[in-house]
């Protein structure tokens, strides 16, 4: 075997990155290129009366005009290309394309455009009061299987609720077990509200994006985490069949979920080149715009009812959120949250109601965790208000409440393949030296005091039923195709090595085929909720062993005997019982294309994606095709588990604190690649603590307009903000459900680290808990205080 | 107006889940105007942009093969062919008065390493030397670095095409994740080097901190640095 798996190697698009010679959408040029901008909404909700673009369109330079006319229209309540209707603070209405973009900006400040404002909502809790107002004409909250619907609670809804989250109708619900028995045989039951704000994805690179169409087919350029899946997407915004899009993607600077599948500003400088005749077409998005159109997590207003035994064991858990769900379909992170904490924390008997409410304020989509993030970091600090009232350890409480590979998911408690939490907890607290750093917890140095936390989280991590690709040509090399997309995770290419894996080739001898729709990528997931490393692994394994069949039945084509005779070693197929009978694998590749059939590819599988078949059919003939759809049992569930270790020093005179320490343990099944987990628990551990302690949308609520459009306001954190050194480790337990045990990881380890912290600054404060994130300065200086907060119980849009 | 005229328009918003005759009262007012019917010649496009001097970037936006002649200078007497120092090589560039080195270098040098995270100075993406010094190409006025030395990611390699030590253990450190930001964090570790060739962590992570990564790659960043001070 080549002994691939869990070896650290270099990915090859990894020096593109340190040259700059990698191209992301903005670095392409075509003879005759336009530029286009885009006029954005400055209303949170308005309907266009007028637009007089006479005096753009005159400017010398002007090209063109694209008004929502000339795009499909997007059936309420997704996302739309362009609008007369804006749901939101920088929603586009029309876009102008010119010659330069000097020209093109200066002919949107020339457009007049006349709005009717219409009503608006930035606070959740407003909308559902009675006479509310609702941030679409049709309604203000998504039901779903429903669709758009008006809830109101009533009045007395909010007078019985106190300081306390109301919980009138729910869009929807679900439990298992009996939680009022739950309830009643708890030694400690704690009723806390909490809030969680919204937060940008601040991907580096914004969504910018260059288009042109040549011979009918058009060409986009974008910023894209997903290939394959991202194509038909596109295609539909696009109004063009999918083969006749070819989707360039080969780099993206980030994405954390806001560019997991087509998104519909995308499409527009494809809308524009057709309509000036194929002409290319440049769209450059800014920082500013990014805000506004590039997603955003949704915030939570929750209230958790927990009921514990002595030994802190979780009995009963009622949950009720509240998501914060942008104008339009937004994401289903309120669901999420509650499944995290049926499998997390293993309440014995649980009840979760939720309901998405309508706001004019970006459409929300998946960030890195979505759902799981915010209710571990609102969750974990109130597990440790147990423990204390408990007498408990914060380590020994999470311990007890672990998930067993027995343990269910959700409403359902349906089956999980692997969890190895409470192992990944005992790995930490014993390398992190809990024990030790929790005896200095709470110390005073002058002004600084000690502080620790674990944090722990979840994200589901596995698919199943994509395809895998691979060939091998007449010179022996391995061309393996993935339409999986780059993130920045590298695991295209560490789930790729699976399939020379299966084959036993030295990895100088194989070729990533990839970034391009046009170079025969077969049917992919999206890379995005950590599940590229369990369900990659799973097609280039299928291709894997497809190709591997195939070089037997040759070799005993040409050989003689039966396929199962044969063996291969060293990229050389051989009999078993005569090892000097042999074939290499280049002379196979040879003979197959001289069969033909499904061994050149000239035949598919039936039950491979119309995509794949495309790229075979291009393949074909080319050598020996590997092409096969997963279908590997797959029974649940995949857990992606991690714990997160922090030491903190506070300042109680500022109200600033730093992070001394951080260790992360992921529960990821086997160890895919080392060096990658490495950056993947330390870069998730980063925007953990971005999240935790700085990150935040604001809206101002009198005018509904945004506080936050620049990186210096929004405060993703920077090198000073994070220890210097982060340290990571890994239960590398195989998951039963893969073909070489892996899961994916990505997710969890920003939660893991962010709930941390949180526990972190709350134990240092001798445990004050805030029921908030992001925690900020002043709310830590108002707590040393003894003040009360400078923002209402519930309130969102605060500092 | 009439249901005749909304169908010229089929708004998208407008018309959702709005009873028709509300849609129709309520659809918007589009003005493009009569410039669609004036066509724009080719020849008097290039009489407008001689005339005003305007639109030429847009054109040189486009390469090279810029053949109208230009003018010495602008109305407001800056000089707009000037000479740029890039990698050791003189490049004669047509620059307006008001043009970011990020833009000229993305758009008329071909040099797309730079990239633009944010252009106001934020994130550093867009990190180049000039004399040396690090410098967000995003906020520098090119006419402010006329005959300064400057340095972008792409000029760091050398002779042969090897790659810079910095460069070399951003590789072994698997330092970039997503790589947008990794010409930026290239060009402030080659300048914290070549002031100081032996930082401490500690150093580099200050030096280092007028870039940001989403991506949270700052300890394999870091971890990069000191293995290229180590190694180079």
């Amino acid at each position: 075997m080549a002994e691939l798996i869990g070896k650290d190697f270099t990915p090859p698009d990894i020096f593109g990155k340190v040259t700059g010679r990698a191209r992301y959408a903005e670095d392409f040029r075509r003879d005759g290129m336009l530029f286009c901008r885009l006029l954005l909404s400055p209303m949170p909700h308005a309907r266009v009366r007028s637009i007089d673009a006479s005096a753009a369109l005159a400017m010398p330079g002007v090209v063109e005009i694209l008004l929502p006319d000339d795009v499909p229209e997007q059936p309420g309540p997704a996302n739309n290309i362009l609008t007369y209707e804006p749901h939101f603070v920088g929603e586009p209405i029309l876009a102008i394309a010119a010659v330069d973009e000097t020209t093109a900006h200066n002919a949107i400040q020339a457009i007049k455009l006349d709005l009717e404002p219409l009503d608006f909502c930035v606070d959740p809790l407003r909308s559902l009061r009675p006479g509310g107002p609702n941030a679409r004409t049709d309604g203000n909250t998504i039901v779903p299987r429903e669709g758009i619907r008006e809830i109101k609670w009533s009045q007395a809804d909010f007078d019985e609720a106190g300081t306390h989250l109301p919980m009138g109708q729910p869009g929807e619900e679900w439990a298992y077990g009996d939680i009022d028995a739950g309830f009643a045989e708890s030694a400690l039951v704690l009723e806390e509200s909490f809030v969680t704000a919204s937060t940008s994805h601040h991907s580096m690179e914004p969504r910018s994006a260059f288009a042109y169409w040549e011979n009918g087919k058009c060409y986009l350029h974008a910023s894209s985490q997903s290939q394959a899946l991202t194509l038909p997407g596109a295609a539909e915004y696009i109004g063009v069949e999918p083969e006749n899009l070819v989707f360039i993607a080969e780099y993206c600077g980030g994405g954390f979920g806001s560019k997991g599948s087509a998104y519909p500003v995308m499409s527009i400088p494809a809308h524009m080149s057709r309509k000036v005749g194929g002409r290319p077409v440049m769209m450059r998005i800014s920082r500013a715009e990014e805000y506004f159109l590039g997603s955003a997590r949704p915030g939570f207003q929750g209230r958790l009812k927990m009921g514990f035994r002595t030994d802190g064991r979780l009995l009963a858990v009622d949950l009720y959120i509240v998501q914060e769900n942008g104008p339009n379909q937004g994401f289903g992170d309120l669901g999420s949250a509650a499944s995290a904490v049926s499998i997390v924390y293993t309440p014995v008997n649980m009840r979760y109601r939720g309901i998405a409410i309508l706001t004019n304020t970006p459409p929300r989509g998946a960030q890195r965790g979505p759902g799981q993030n915010q209710m571990h970091t609102a969750m974990e600090p109130l597990i440790d208000k147990a423990a204390r009232e408990l007498g408990l350890d914060q380590v020994a409480i999470r311990r007890i409440n672990a998930p067993t590979h027995e343990s269910g998911y959700g409403g359902s408690q349906g089956p999980i393949s692997s969890a190895y939490l409470r192992e990944a907890l005992d790995m930490g607290a014993e390398q992190f030296g809990w024990a030790e750093r929790r005896a200095r917890s709470g110390q005073r140095e002058g002004s600084k005091v000690r502080g620790v936390g674990v944090g722990q989280a979840f994200h589901s991590a596995g698919s199943n039923g994509f395809d895998g690709l691979v060939r091998i040509t007449p010179d022996g090399r391995l061309h393996i195709h993935t339409g999986v997309g780059n993130l920045g995770t590298y695991s295209y290419a560490s789930t790729s090595r699976v399939a020379a894996e299966v084959l036993g080739y030295d990895w100088a001898n194989c070729e990533i085929h990839r970034g391009d729709s046009s170079r025969g990528l077969p049917w992919n997931n999206g890379q995005f909720g950590s599940n590229t490393s369990f369900t990659m692994t799973r097609t280039n394994y299928a291709a894997g062993m497809d190709a591997l069949q195939k070089l037997k039945e040759i070799a005993a084509l040409e050989l003689g005997g039966s396929s199962r005779d044969y063996d291969v070693a060293n990229e050389v197929v051989f009999q078993r019982a005569n090892p000097s009978r042999r074939i290499t694998y280049a002379q196979a590749a040879t003979a197959a294309i001289e069969l033909g059939g499904r061994y050149s590819g000239r035949e598919v599988p039936d039950d491979i994606n119309a995509m794949t078949r495309r790229s075979v059919e291009q393949l074909a003939g080319s050598g020996l095709v590997g092409v096969a759809r997963d279908n590997l049992e797959r029974r649940g569930t995949v857990p992606a588990l991690a714990a997160g270790f922090v030491e903190i020093e506070l300042d109680v005179e500022t109200g600033r604190y730093e992070i001394l320490d951080y260790l992360g343990v992921a529960d990821c099944g086997v160890v895919l690649h080392p060096q990658s987990l490495a950056t993947q628990i330390r870069g998730g551990g980063v925007m953990g603590f971005g999240m935790a302690g700085a990150e935040r949308h604001v809206y101002d609520p009198r005018w509904g307009l945004p506080g936050s459009v620049g990186l210096h306001q929004a405060k993703p954190p920077s090198y000073l903000d994070v220890p210097s050194e982060m340290g990571w480790a890994a239960v590398d337990q195989a998951d039963p459900e893969n073909p070489v045990g892996v899961k994916g990881i990505g997710e969890p380890l920003m939660g893991c680290a962010g709930a941390a912290l949180l526990c972190a600054i709350s134990d240092a404060l001798g445990g004050f808990y805030f029921n908030r994130t992001p925690v900020v300065a002043d709310m830590i200086i108002n707590a040393i205080a003894g003040r009360s907060q400078s923002h209402r119980p519930l309130q969102v849009n605060t500092q | 107006m009439s249901d005749s005229d909304l169908s010229g328009f089929g708004p998208a918003g407008t018309t959702r889940g709005l009873p028709t005759a509300m849609a129709a009262a309520q659809a918007p007012e589009i003005i493009l105007a009569d410039a669609r019917s004036t066509s724009w010649s080719r020849r008097d496009f290039i009489k407008g942009i001689v005339a005003s001097g305007a639109t030429v970037a847009g054109l040189s936006y486009f390469g090279a093969g810029c053949t109208t002649p230009l003018p010495a200078q602008t109305a407001g007497g800056v000089e707009r062919l000037i000479s740029l120092d890039v990698n050791g090589q003189t490049r004669r560039v047509d620059v307006l008065p008001g043009e970011t080195l990020a833009m000229t270098l993305r758009y008329k040098l071909g040099l797309t390493g730079t990239k633009l995270g944010c252009d106001r100075a934020e994130c550093g993406a867009c990190t180049v030397l000039i004399g040396g010094v690090t410098h967000y190409s995003c906020s520098t006025l090119t006419h402010r670095v006329r005959g300064r030395e400057i340095t972008t990611v792409e000029g760091l390699a050398g002779p042969n095409g090897e790659l810079h030590p910095v460069q070399q253990a951003f590789v072994a450190e698997l330092s970039p994740q997503c790589g947008f930001c990794t010409p930026g964090q290239v060009m402030a570790a080659v300048a914290l080097l070549d002031r100081n060739p032996n930082p401490t962590r500690e150093e580099a992570r200050v030096a280092m901190s007028g870039n940001l990564c989403r991506c949270g790659a700052y300890h394999n960043y870091l971890d990069g640095v000191m293995r290229a001070a180590r190694e180079a």
